[in-house]
């Protein structure tokens, strides 16, 4: 997972299209890059081939092209970012898709979910749904783009990673685990461009009945003790967990529980 | 006029009494038990006799039993566990007028304490709507469950076929969307969660073109309560037929026992897959921190083979963890102790050499699934707890068991470059 092993033989001809949205710190509620769609940006940065150019990578929006947090994706090195000039209300995934087509891209990477907003992490499913693209999610890294097939490496619990391989054009979510996106810097920030298109879309009409309010912190579970008499409650409150009882292999010899052991090892699939 | 007297006199028994009084009299057992009626005293309160509770035990000694009969329950050994095992009533769902799914994550072909809870929710939302309804658990790849009934399963579809196993999200999508064509359910339940819960549901969701709600913490049959701007605002909503549950959104089902009848699905057509798994990739194990860790080797008291535990660990693909003794005595860093002043460890397997299960170690792994134990000592507490325990020399065992991870790295190398070749 070092950060600059990708082959990429067509980085020339490769086109990818980074979308962003407008980010919330989680502890001071403040406007700014949303982490994973930094990260997003990052990755296509490296993709491109780190030379500050960024020609075959377009960083895209659709909503409001005044929003400051756009200023700091443009930080990362961006000459331009794309704007698709829409009401913050209404559904994004129409001219989104369009402009895709338009714009024939063959990766395009997102976040896993917005900050703001509904934050249901739906874009990229219904963008491939509608393009009737491929899509990975929760990418840690693309490894390889050879022949029009790439090699992705997804993030899976535990620290794990998983390969798979996926033909071009295809949509990535990137997660947490992505290599970290660089600095924001004011200059380049305040220099870069926004190319804004004004596009028409339709108000997202079931958001407006939804009630919004700051989260509630929710109710610890309680452990309920199903106990009837004192006896159980006092058992149930100072026994330590233990199991019902495993196998206990004694005066077997050392080979036979070493055996044990490996097939129960191998039964748990935790043994690659 | 005497036999009027007679009546009226109360005659005692002084023997009788002396009997009564005296319970190591041998004929104490007649006299005793010959009054059984209940005793009102003048006001109508009911009068016990405290002489009369409670039993002679062997020694002579009088003892009362307070548990009300449970007494057995609280016995000790291993047994009392199994003779507590009570049958739970069952639920039975005939003809059931609707359908609501579940599409549990099954990680390691178990249920998660996440998947019985959306289970839980399940038969929450059943029980808020008029008529008969039954909670279909839809499960791929092999699974190794045995308690579908009491998690509250009432309908099984097992595709555990081979084309679902593996990473085939594609493949799966297209068996949920014959699913809903087959059952039509009221609602759909996915586990929010990143062991494949929220991808599978956002597929669906994707493809019958409905709106989910995500994050959801709350749910009945009007309206839910889920998470939304990444987990700082409260949205409530009208309840969609696609939902995606946080943990904890409802409690288990811990007093009925349902059927888990198996089901069967007209095969689902098999797609032509654009994503292709190359399967997982070797991580180093040593680098996920301890407590996301999967499978943890643990070192106590016990090691005095340093570098072969270590040597162990590599080979076994396992992150290394450490007791506090062995972290006191400097052979373990401290950020590898585990327990309740270092990590509180999640691992599936929990692979402990020579540690004999401090409270407080015993605390740090309260939430591994399966625990190996390998001491010399077969009565500490890491034997109790452990799936299995192995008594014997430590080095020993760990050389063997590296002698057999080694064979099958060989063959598993082996298998790779005929593969390539």
């Amino acid at each position: 997972m070092q950060p600059n092993q990708f082959k990429v033989d067509v980085a020339s001809k490769l086109k990818i299209v980074s979308l962003v949205s407008v980010g919330k710190h989680p502890q001071s509620g403040r406007v700014r890059r949303s982490d994973q769609d930094s990260r997003a940006v990052e990755l296509g940065l490296k993709l491109t081939g780190d030379n500050r150019s960024g020609e075959s990578l377009t960083v895209l929006h659709a909503g409001d092209p005044r929003e400051q947090s756009l200023r700091s994706y443009a930080g990362m090195g961006l000459k331009s970012v794309r704007v698709l000039q829409l009401d913050p209300s209404a559904d994004a995934i129409l001219p989104l898709g369009q402009h895709l087509l338009q714009c024939g891209a063959d990766i395009v990477l997102t976040g896993v979910r917005a900050e703001s907003g509904e934050s249901s992490g739906m874009v990229p499913y219904q963008l491939a749904e509608k393009l009737g693209w491929p899509i990975v999610p929760r990418v840690a890294n693309i490894v390889s783009v050879e022949g029009g097939v790439a090699e992705v490496l997804q993030a899976l619990p535990r620290g794990q990673r998983r390969s798979v391989m996926v033909q071009l054009p295809f949509i990535a979510s990137v997660d947490s685990a992505a290599p970290e996106a660089r600095q924001s810097a004011f200059g380049p920030a305040s220099r870069a461009l926004m190319d804004i298109e004004v596009v028409s879309a339709s108000v997202d009409m079931t958001r407006e009945s939804w009630e919004e309010v700051p989260a509630r912190k929710r109710p610890k579970r309680l452990k309920v003790v199903k106990a009837k008499t004192a006896a159980e409650r006092f058992k149930a409150a100072t026994a330590k967990s233990q199991g019902e009882g495993g196998k206990v292999m004694k005066n077997e010899s050392a080979v036979e529980q070493a055996q044990a052991i490996f097939d129960l090892l191998k039964e748990e699939g935790v043994l690659r | 006029m005497s036999d009027h007297n007679s009546n009226d006199v109360l005659r005692r028994d002084p023997r009788a009494e002396w009997i009564a009084r005296n319970r190591l009299h041998p004929l104490h057992g007649t006299v005793a038990s010959s009054e059984t009626a209940e005793v009102r005293g003048p006001s109508g309160l009911l009068r016990k006799n405290p002489h009369k509770v409670g039993f002679i035990g062997p020694n002579g000694i009088k003892r009362i039993d307070r548990l009300k009969g449970n007494a057995a329950a609280t016995g000790k050994g291993r047994r009392s566990g199994a003779a507590k095992d009570v049958q739970l009533p069952l639920h039975k769902v005939e003809n059931p007028d609707f359908y609501i799914v579940v599409v549990p994550d099954m990680v390691g072909g178990r249920l998660t304490a996440h998947d019985k809870d959306i289970i839980g929710q399940a038969h929450k939302l059943i029980s808020g709507i008029d008529g008969n309804g039954a909670v279909l658990a839809v499960c791929f790849g092999q699974s190794k469950e045995e308690h579908f009934d009491t998690a509250g399963v009432d309908r099984l579809l097992l595709l555990d076929d081979e084309s679902y196993e593996g990473y085939c999200p594609e493949q799966r999508l297209e068996a949920l969307v014959q699913v809903e064509s087959a059952y039509k359910p009221q609602f759909w339940l996915f586990p929010d969660s990143v062991n494949g819960g929220s991808d599978l549901g956002s597929r669906l969701a994707a493809r019958i073109g409905e709106r989910p709600a995500v994050q959801v913490w709350q749910a009945d049959n009007q309206t839910v309560v889920c998470r939304g701007a990444g987990g700082t605002t409260d949205i409530t909503r009208n309840t969609p037929r696609l939902l995606m549950l946080a943990e904890e959104c409802a409690d288990p089902i811990d007093e009925t026992r349902h059927e888990a009848q198996s089901v069967t699905l007209d095969a689902a057509p098999v797609v032509v897959a654009q994503l292709r798994d190359r399967g997982q990739v070797a991580v180093d194990p040593n680098a996920i921190s301890l407590a996301e860790a999967e499978f943890i080797l643990s070192a106590g008291n016990g090691i005095h083979n340093w570098d072969q535990f270590h040597s162990a660990a590599s080979v076994l693909g396992a992150t290394e963890g450490a007791s506090r003794v062995a972290v006191d005595d400097g052979f373990m860093p401290r950020f590898r102790q585990v327990g309740a002043t270092g990590t509180w460890v999640t691992a599936r397997i929990y692979l402990a050499v020579g540690i004999s299960g401090a409270i407080q170690h015993m605390q740090g792994i309260g939430q591994c699934d399966k625990v190996i134990a390998i001491n010399t000592d077969a009565g500490c507490d890491m034997v109790k707890r452990a799936a299995l325990s192995v008594i014997g020399d430590s080095e020993a065992i760990l050389g063997e068991l590296i002698k057999l991870a080694e064979d099958f790295r060989a063959q598993q190398s082996a298998g790779g470059d005929r593969d390539a070749a």
